[in-house]
């Protein structure tokens, strides 16, 4: 499957991190709410009109600006 | 080694306050450091030369800060790692081990001494999950302990191992965290498959914007309903006619004591109202000066923070944030801004306070402005429920509805104007749990607290004011000065100048003064909208002081007295 960002994953869809469109600082906090490479990462909204995207990981719920969602690569599975 | 101080350190939502309502007793002081998610207490356990103090320190996710209130939290443990007897208890959540141990390899690596409370042990056990304790103690090489705060399992335990608290043992280079994560993971943790439980579904639906939206109206409404009748009851049935057949009679043979009238009588007990006390309006500090804080305000704010703490523990805040996160970004902030508006709501100062969950400067000045400018409190909505109440949506709408535009148009142009960036919204969503009520209650109770101690001696001083200054005349003084603006502009009478002036002390006392001078409608409604805006009072103004540095809050104050006077002057021409 093609690589595609949290924002255009559908709501449901599950996935697997493949990357960061983003710098250190960035990686670092997402990763220090679990969110990194090769974890397996479940969409469960976006809002209307680019409103933050709530995806799932393990049994952590994460809401993540519409911006900061584009830059998180996800594998669909 | 004789332990004398212990902080409480985890990430935040893994039930660290409750761990800490166990510990302590009810002497629990909360210090300057508020917000919702970022309360800082501090309380005792034990007694006599064993006594340690224990502070609950904001919720973090790691020892790289990211929002003031994280630095906040890194920089209270980094103080404690410099002190002697003192240790850590690293309260993880057993549900989201992963996630947790980020934070405790972190603090593994520092110079003092951790035991580890592993809490949410039941929830864990229900959704599958299961965790080799004694494998994990050894790997880590500190004491860890299954608990489950809110019924109180576990805690003995973690009360008598204290001392076994030790510096961790594990070795591991930094950048390879997450990796040494899994690989602990790995040995210690089995999950079973598991089913999506009902709380799952209802928090999935809440952040749905299909049904989340109608669901947070649903729950705004309900909410309203709740505080209103707590409020109304608690006064109709407790604090009126416990002051009217009580504490009037005293009163009234004191009165007469004073030979019902002079200074000191009118300083106490006020001017009597056809030879009776009139507790709204007679205005002495034993007669209004008690029944302002007491029996219009307390029980509002008593309901109103009973409903907040529920809200808050219960987990439904930071859905909240993310449903209304667009909304707040045309004002120049994230969904997150919510939780300082909604404070302010209570109190403004919590409220100012809780501009520290922002991130950068520009929009905590934004959030602290909006909140001066256009939230009242809820000891002010208190009082303009009392005096515009009998009018109905017809007095009340105006009232609120300016307010509300008012925010959202002056955001906007702040948004515009004060250059800078808005960072996005990026928080955990905590699955909805039962709040413990034992730590409600505490939580409760010490803003009740609070209150009183800020209100009274303010409204107290306010009322010496207000009879010095009608005695001596400054007040019609100033009147003449301001009726241009106050008269012609705003269509008010002289006397409301006073209000205004008061309205710096305490703002609830300020509307009160609205009350004796019998004003119409249309008065009533531009003199509730402008005694929000003009200025804060003195308690919010001292911590946006603080907050914002002596230049930006000179440009919030200049904003907040011109608009004032503007949006005055406007309702007076279109209403």
């Amino acid at each position: 499957m093609a690589a595609i960002d949290l924002s255009q994953m559908m709501a449901g869809q599950t996935g697997r991190i493949i990357g960061f469109n983003g710098g250190r600082g960035l990686v670092q906090r997402l990763e220090s709410m679990g969110i990194r490479l090769g974890v397996q990462i479940t969409k469960v909204s976006g809002q209307i009109m680019r409103g933050p995207v709530v995806v799932r990981l393990g049994n952590t719920q994460v809401a993540i600006g519409f911006g900061m969602a584009r830059k998180v690569l996800v594998e669909v599975d | 080694m004789q332990v004398r101080k212990i902080l409480l350190v985890g990430n935040p939502n893994v039930g660290k306050s409750v761990v800490f309502s166990r510990l302590t007793g009810v002497s629990v002081i909360a210090s300057n450091y508020p917000g919702t998610t970022v309360e800082f207490c501090e309380g005792g356990l034990g007694s006599g030369n064993k006594k340690m103090a224990v502070i609950d320190v904001p919720g973090t996710y790691s020892l790289y800060p990211i929002s003031p209130a994280e630095k906040v939290a890194v920089e209270m443990f980094d103080k404690a790692t410099e002190e002697k007897n003192c240790i850590v208890i690293n309260v993880i959540d057993a549900t989201n081990l992963e996630r947790n141990l980020n934070l405790t390899l972190q603090l593994l690596k520092k110079n003092i001494p951790v035991i580890i409370a592993l809490n949410l042990w039941d929830e864990a056990k229900h959704i599958g999950i299961s965790i080799d304790v004694e494998k994990l103690q050894k790997i880590l090489g500190v004491p860890v302990i299954p608990t489950v705060a809110i019924t109180g399992q576990g805690i003995k335990e973690l009360v008598n191992r204290l001392t076994e608290a030790k510096q961790g043992t594990y070795e591991y280079k930094d950048e390879e965290r997450w990796h040494e994560i899994g690989n602990i993971i790995e040995k210690i943790q089995v999950i079973k498959h598991k089913h999506h439980t009902f709380a799952e579904r209802l928090s999935d639906l809440t952040v749905h914007p299909w049904t989340g939206i109608p669901i947070a109206i649903g729950i705004m409404y309900i909410i309203f309903q709740i505080i209103r009748f707590i409020g109304e009851s608690l006064i109709g049935y407790v604090f009126e006619p416990l002051f009217e057949n009580l504490w009037a009679p005293v009163m009234m043979a004191f009165s007469r004591v004073l030979g019902g009238q002079g200074i000191i009588h009118n300083i106490l007990i006020g001017q009597l109202i056809e030879g009776e006390i009139d507790f709204g309006q007679s205005f002495g500090l034993l007669t209004t000066g008690l029944f302002v804080p007491f029996a219009a305000v307390l029980p509002y704010i008593v309901a109103f923070y009973l409903v907040l703490s529920f809200l808050e523990d219960s987990g439904y805040l930071p859905r909240l944030a993310v449903l209304i996160d667009k909304l707040m970004h045309s004002v120049g902030l994230h969904g997150m801004a919510i939780v300082p508006m909604l404070l302010g709501l209570g109190c403004n100062v919590p409220g100012a306070l809780a501009t520290r969950v922002l991130e950068t400067k520009r929009e905590r000045f934004i959030a602290a402005t909006l909140m001066a400018i256009a939230v009242p409190c809820m000891a002010q909505i208190a009082m303009i429920f009392g005096l515009i109440g009998e009018y109905g949506a017809r007095g009340l709408f105006p009232v609120f509805g300016t307010l509300f535009v008012i925010w959202f148009v002056f955001g906007i142009l702040m948004k515009l104007v004060i250059k800078g960036e808005s960072p996005e919204i990026f928080i955990e969503i905590p699955p909805y749990r039962l709040p413990y009520f034992g730590a409600l209650l505490k939580k409760l109770w010490m803003r009740i607290k609070w209150f009183l101690k800020e209100a009274i001696p303010f409204v107290l001083l306010g009322i010496l004011i207000v009879n010095l200054l009608y005695s001596l005349g400054i007040i019609e003084f100033f009147g003449r000065i301001a009726a241009p603006v106050i008269t012609k502009l705003m269509g008010l009478p002289l006397e409301a100048v006073g209000a205004l002036i008061i309205g710096f002390l305490r703002k609830d006392l300020a509307v009160g003064m609205l009350a004796p001078l019998g004003l119409s409608l249309k008065q009533l409604i531009i003199a509730s909208v402008v005694l929000t805006m003009y200025f804060p009072c003195v308690a919010t103004f001292a911590i946006l002081l603080k907050e914002l540095g002596i230049i930006d809050m000179i440009k919030a104050a200049v904003i907040m007295v011109i608009s004032a006077f503007l949006i005055g002057a406007l309702l007076n021409l279109i209403l």
